[in-house]
């Protein structure tokens, strides 16, 4: 297909990876910060082409791997009142709460309906009057934008049956609290793609700056990440510590100033928000400013809003923070499966443990990284 | 994998986790049981086969093959006494589709085609179908017209008649707007045997064309995209290609070398290499360069985030066969119009066993699951 072929090729993927390996033997741990990038460096095989000093660490980028059980539970409990149709993302319809997922939910009668953008869900509001339709508001600032100008679109036409219950959380505290953690000691990172093509580059400048440790914002496709982890490892053995951007064919340095305009309008940040693994973040969620009080579900339905601890057996939280790797889980592959997913890191695709399972099981990295498979 | 495969412990950890047979503990339906993934596999083995088992169901191949001809109540090629026997194929099957027209065709189409497909895919002569129907109180009669028309348009494609039928109609709301099953029966002439058990290392995986048209169709035609594509749905009765195939074989005086034929309609080409893998304890492995892919479907399904794998297909086939014979098999597809962009995408192995492996254009190798949960529904 074009535009996209010419970032998949396999020739220029080995010379990538050759003159990686070239620059250094030194051992390095980058981060990919994003779902996406640990989507794509499985089902390519990105990390057989490594070299082996490279190790890459999936991070907690997977929106749907990082809602806490809690949060489902309440999703759900909404999704259960009379007279409710509640939209999602289709991937966050097959996340476990801590009994049952939307799904299930849909099964035993609740009118659940995926849907592509929260726009689709205002245009059923409008044609069901006598429905109240909540859209399940979940992402970085990838997908908050568009909640964001769904909202103003509502209230310009006060729709009055349309509300958002909002799970928005923001990029920048998650990668401070990575970088925080005493347990990870990382080199690098590959920066997300998408996020920053609303909010720009330049809220990066602080992990270079305060950290010292270079970033490099990073397109999808597998020879995108593949030139960003040359241009971080270049950095290190360089001496420097930069923000680069790598995906300037979509990434500026300012952002877009109509979503970040619509977001702000919006959406206030939270005290807290609670990730799962990661635990309570500050200033990390986003919630519905007072004057769009009408459009919050959550002040709209009671929800029981409890929080509830992960299964024991399941370790997501420490494969988020990227201590752990998937195949290090006890449950692994075994009772925990993309079929009948214990932790939401198997549920989304882009979810480092469903990514693993679907595409890497071939992969020799589990071995060469001297990881003993759990018995 | 073009190495010596040698399992690594996670590896064979996963790998029995995934054969053990679950047992079936849904306490109700979900989209995903009709989704013709994993969790519908659970549903016909654990549940369906458990309460109807005997040995022709238990074949669980997509028609059930048996002898007739002799006494009554005569099942699973028991023969009589010493009448000739005549080899018979059946099958049924259920129209769901929604929109019930989209570029291409229509539900009336799909339900002649998919059920002479289903018989097609044993060897047999598609002969007589039947047609259920069940309306929707209100259900306009100018589209039940236009559906029929297309059902005795591709019946004579087929070359086969609707020699019975039923006729339904719930109130509304009871059913969506209309569905329809057909069953079919037909003979197998020739001494042929399709089966998924019977893939062999050394064959080679023959693909009769572009993958993915019909389910990204459907996806589009739901216009909850606004997509605007020249996309059309494949649907397609392939009785004349599996027909030429036999002949060609024949003609090649190896009428058994082709093993197993399938076609990759719900779950798409992912999920029917892998039912073959399974049940024949071989590797398939394929290569991503050599999967035709219309420019359209894959832009449609890169936009939807789908892989065209998984995307079901109405008018392809998929057939294992001796590597001796496959070129020669090929060649005589494309002269076919349904097999004009027929080609070789891949060949069994044998190790690891139960695998669909896929060398992809990047130069890795990937595993190719089974799809788990639903990624269209109603698309058939």
């Amino acid at each position: 297909m074009k535009f996209i072929d010419e970032y998949r090729q396999s020739d220029l993927a080995l010379k990538l990876a050759n003159q990686i390996e070239r620059l250094t033997d030194q051992p390095l741990k980058l981060m990919e910060v994003c779902g996406g990038h640990t989507h794509t460096i499985f089902k390519y095989g990105i990390e057989d082409l490594l070299p082996r000093n490279i190790e890459m660490i999936h991070g907690p980028g997977c929106p749907v791997c990082v809602i806490p059980l809690g949060r489902v539970d309440d999703a759900i409990s909404i999704a259960q009142q009379p007279d409710v149709i509640f939209t999602t993302f289709g991937d966050a319809m097959r996340v476990p709460g801590s009994k049952t997922s939307l799904l299930d939910a849909k099964a035993s009668g609740a009118d659940v309906r995926m849907v592509y953008s929260p726009l689709d869900a205002l245009k059923i509001a409008r044609k069901t009057p006598d429905k109240h339709v909540v859209f399940l508001g979940l992402g970085f600032e990838t997908t908050a934008p568009s909640s964001a100008m769904t909202i103003l679109q509502a209230a310009k036409e006060k729709v009055d049956n349309f509300s958002v219950f909002c799970n928005h959380i923001t990029i920048i505290p998650a990668l401070k609290a990575m970088l925080d953690s005493p347990d990870l000691k990382l080199d690098g990172f590959v920066g997300p793609g998408h996020v920053s093509t609303v909010i720009g580059t330049r809220c990066y400048d602080f992990v270079p700056r305060d950290y010292g440790k270079p970033i490099v914002v990073t397109g999808f496709e597998p020879l995108d990440i593949l030139q960003s982890v040359f241009m971080i490892v270049k950095q290190i053995i360089e001496g420097r510590a930069e923000v680069e951007n790598q995906y300037g064919r979509v990434v500026n340095r300012e952002g877009n100033k109509r979503a970040l305009e619509a977001l702000f309008e919006v959406f206030e940040p939270r005290d807290y928000f609670e990730w799962r693994g990661l635990g309570s973040i500050a200033h990390s969620g986003m919630r519905l400013r007072g004057k769009y009080a009408a459009f919050d579900a959550e002040l709209k339905f009671s929800v029981p809003g409890l929080r509830i601890a992960d299964p024991k057996a399941c370790q997501c939280g420490e494969i988020l923070k990227g201590v752990k790797k998937p195949w290090e889980c006890k449950v692994f592959g075994t009772a925990c499966t993309p079929e009948t997913p214990i932790g939401s890191c198997m549920v989304s695709s882009e979810g480092a443990c469903a990514a693993y399972y679907n595409f890497g099981r071939l992969s020799k990295v589990a071995e060469r990284s001297g990881a003993a498979p759990a018995a | 994998m073009s190495k010596v495969f040698s399992p690594t412990p996670l590896f064979e950890r996963v790998e029995r986790a995934r054969r053990r047979k679950h047992k079936f503990r849904d306490t109700q339906i979900t989209l995903a049981h009709g989704s013709g993934g994993r969790a519908m596999h659970e549903l016909v083995e654990g549940l369906f086969l458990e309460y109807l088992r005997n040995p022709l169901l238990e074949a669980l191949e997509d028609q059930a093959v048996f002898e007739i001809g002799v006494s009554p109540g005569n099942i699973a090629g028991i023969t009589g006494n010493g009448h000739p026997q005549t080899r018979v194929a059946f099958t049924t099957d259920s129209y769901v589709v929604d929109p019930i027209f989209f570029p291409g065709g229509d539900i009336g189409k799909l339900a002649v085609n998919g059920t002479v497909n289903d018989l097609a895919m044993s060897g047999a002569r598609p002969l007589y179908l039947s047609a259920g129907f069940i309306l929707e109180e209100g259900f306009p009669i100018e589209d039940l017209k236009r559906i029929l028309g297309s059902m005795r348009d591709a019946a004579a494609e087929a070359g086969v008649a609707v020699v019975t039928g039923d006729t339904k109609v719930v109130q509304r709301g009871g059913a969506d707007k209309l569905f329809i099953n057909t069953s079919g029966i037909g003979v197998i002439e020739s001494a042929v045997n399709f089966s998924a058990r019977r893939a062999q290392v050394g064959d080679k995986v023959i693909l009769s064309g572009t993958i993915g048209d019909h389910g990204t169709t459907i996806m589009i035609a739901r216009g909850e995209l606004e997509l605007e594509t020249d996309i059309e749905s494949d649907t397609a009765p392939l009785n004349s290609l599996v027909q030429e195939l036999i002949d060609e074989a024949a003609s090649a005086g190896a009428f058994d070398s082709i093993h197993s034929m399938r076609d990759p309609t719900r779950g798409g080409v992912a999920t029917t290499l892998n039912e073959i893998a399974l049940s024949s304890e071989v590797c398939i492995e394929i290569d991503e360069d050599l999967i035709p892919v219309r420019e359209e479907a894959k832009g449609a399904c890169e936009i939807l985030g789908l892989d065209p794998l998984y995307v079901a297909n109405e008018g392809k086939l998929i057939a294992i066969v001796a590597p001796e014979i496959a070129e020669r098999l090929v060649n005589r597809m494309k002269q076919n119009r349904y097999g004009l962009d027929a080609c070789i995408i891949g060949e069994v192995k044998a190790e690891p066993r139960g695998i669909v492996a896929m060398r992809t254009g990047f130069g890795g190798t990937r595993i190719v699951d089974m799809l788990v949960g639903e990624q269209l529904p109603r698309i058939c």
